[in-house]
């Protein structure tokens, strides 16, 4: 009973973070229809900031809203000046573009951070909550991770539900022309876009990265299940992407404490594949087949 | 109100529209007709600034708008309903509605109250997703949406394309009503030239990019050598 609850809150936990990423992936894909490869390299950029900084005596809480703030800038930045000459254009290019910058983002950041492996330090405690005698797997830092992430989506939908700026971006995301015609510049709404998503996506690299061991590389593990919690939520879909995350994150937890924790990966994949076979759009997706 | 001086535009090696001179003034509806591929939908695409003009002019009360993004003509009052009437279908029919009113800054609940009052079917559906409303419907929303931006000139383009006939003499009707109550100028691009020209004040005819005719509506109408030739009843 004990690991059946354990194992459940750790997939909840895990699924948390792996939601937030895939939740950048599609909130990229829907404004600009590019997959944005790029997504891991630019949260640890972010995350790797937060920890010098935190190491040079800054609080967690400053280098945390550093980190996030950054991470707003850098995919502004980088819709402004890179993405932008690719968007409408051949779909090659934009896959291109973003691995590009994968590689340059990580290279820099061992050029710049180093490529150690380097202890992130979080105010929480990391071991596990007590309830009635038994110890659970739940720690403040996991508690703090559900919450975080749950923060972060009501204020991204009260922003695009309740807003006019939201309605302006919404607008841009599917009809570029129509809402070009109704005075939204469309442009600036992109790089909103951008900028917003890479802020959620940093927030899962100081999720992933908390309380554990931090390196230039750490988040490409994280790469393959955020992809897949974002396929398995049909990529077009906000609420696709959570539920995708957190069925993914349950799944590869109980496959990880009962079945081998070197299945994992290959869990992954088995997913993605039976997704795709069922439902080719993936979970929640509005039509049954995609334009490929 | 919109005055047209010797607009070119195309795209690539291909001349769409050439040298074209036309006017839309207020309180009157000027169609814009001819045959598929005569330089309508170019012609509007680029009063509205989505397409750019090679040479000529355009503008909207005096002042030259050609150079103009398409994202400055609905603060200008220039307000175009696309062809395919550009439902955004994703978004609510009030959502719809209100983003043609941020056009202007933000929303005026008049406005708001005054679509839902010329269009009582879109005032029952409010919260619908767009997607769930019918042809008629959709078209209604989109002149409504134009509306909210308070336009003094708008630019419609195939309203009538996939309705129904009653619903296509409802809408122009609509139309009708709003030119001669709040002296709109209205630049209305169609392929029903029968019907057009019943509503229209003035028409335009374009043939192969060029303007071949511009008279009195009833002119044209009863023009039976330019009917064969061009307009096709």
């Amino acid at each position: 009973m004990q690991q059946l609850v354990n194992t459940a809150l750790g997939g909840i936990t895990l699924g948390m973070v792996f939601a937030a990423f895939a939740l950048a992936l599609v909130m990229i894909w829907r404004s600009t229809r590019i997959v944005n490869f790029a997504q891991a390299a630019m949260a640890m950029v972010t995350t790797m900031l937060a920890l010098s900084l935190i190491e040079r005596g800054w609080s967690y809480w400053a280098a945390f809203l550093a980190a996030l703030a950054t991470g707003f800038v850098l995919g502004a930045v980088i819709e402004r000046t890179l993405v932008r000459r690719v968007e409408g254009g051949p779909e090659l290019n934009a896959v291109i573009l973003t691995l590009g910058l994968f590689i340059v983002l990580t290279a820099g950041a061992e050029i710049v951070f180093g490529s150690d492996y380097r202890s992130f330090p979080v105010p929480f405690s990391l071991s596990g909550t007590e309830i009635g005698g038994t110890t659970y797997a739940l720690t403040g830092f996991d508690i703090f991770t559900v919450v975080a992430v749950l923060v972060t989506m009501g204020l991204l939908l009260a922003l695009f539900q309740f807003t006019d700026i939201g309605l302006r971006m919404r607008a841009a995301a599917h009809q570029q022309e129509v809402a070009r015609l109704l005075g939204v510049k469309v442009g600036r709404m992109l790089t909103l876009g951008w900028a917003l998503a890479a802020v959620v996506g940093s927030l899962s690299g100081l999720l992933i990265g908390g309380g554990s061991l931090v390196h230039p590389h750490y988040m490409e593990s994280v790469v393959v299940f955020g992809f897949v919690a974002a396929v398995l939520g049909g990529l077009d879909s906000p609420a696709g992407a959570v539920v995708g995350g957190l069925l993914l994150g349950v799944t590869l937890s109980f496959v990880s404490g009962y079945v081998g924790s070197g299945l994992v990966a290959l869990a992954a994949l088995v997913v993605l594949v039976v997704v795709l076979m069922v439902r080719p759009g993936g979970l929640f997706s509005a039509t049954t087949a995609r334009r490929v | 109100m919109l005055q047209v001086e010797g607009l070119s535009a195309g795209y690539g090696p291909i001349t769409a529209l050439h040298d074209v001179t036309l006017g839309a003034d207020e309180g009157r509806i000027t169609a814009v007709l001819g045959a598929n591929g005569a330089g309508k939908t170019t012609l509007l695409r680029t009063v509205s600034g989505l397409h750019p003009a090679r040479t000529g002019t355009v503008r909207l009360g005096g002042q030259d708008i050609t150079r103009h993004s398409a994202e400055a003509m609905p603060a200008l009052g220039m307000a175009h309903v696309p062809e395919g009437r550009g439902v955004i279908t994703e978004l609510t029919v009030e959502e719809n509605l209100r983003l043609g009113g941020l056009a202007r800054g933000r929303v005026k609940t008049a406005d708001l109250d005054r679509v839902w009052s010329l269009f009582p079917p879109l005032d029952e559906r409010r919260r619908a997703a767009a997607s769930t409303l019918s042809g008629g419907e959709r078209q209604m929303l989109v002149v409504g949406r134009a509306l909210m931006s308070r336009p003094s000139v708008l630019l419609l383009d195939e309203p009538s394309l996939g309705l129904a006939p009653r619903i296509v003499t409802q809408i122009f009707e609509l139309v009708r009503g709003l030119v001669r109550e709040e002296g709109l100028a209205v630049l209305l691009v169609e392929q029903n030239a029968r019907s057009a020209l019943s509503v229209a004040d003035r028409g335009v005819v374009l043939n192969l990019g060029r303007v071949v005719a511009d008279d009195d509506a009833a002119v044209l109408a009863g023009d039976d050598q330019l009917r064969h030739a061009y307009l096709g009843f």
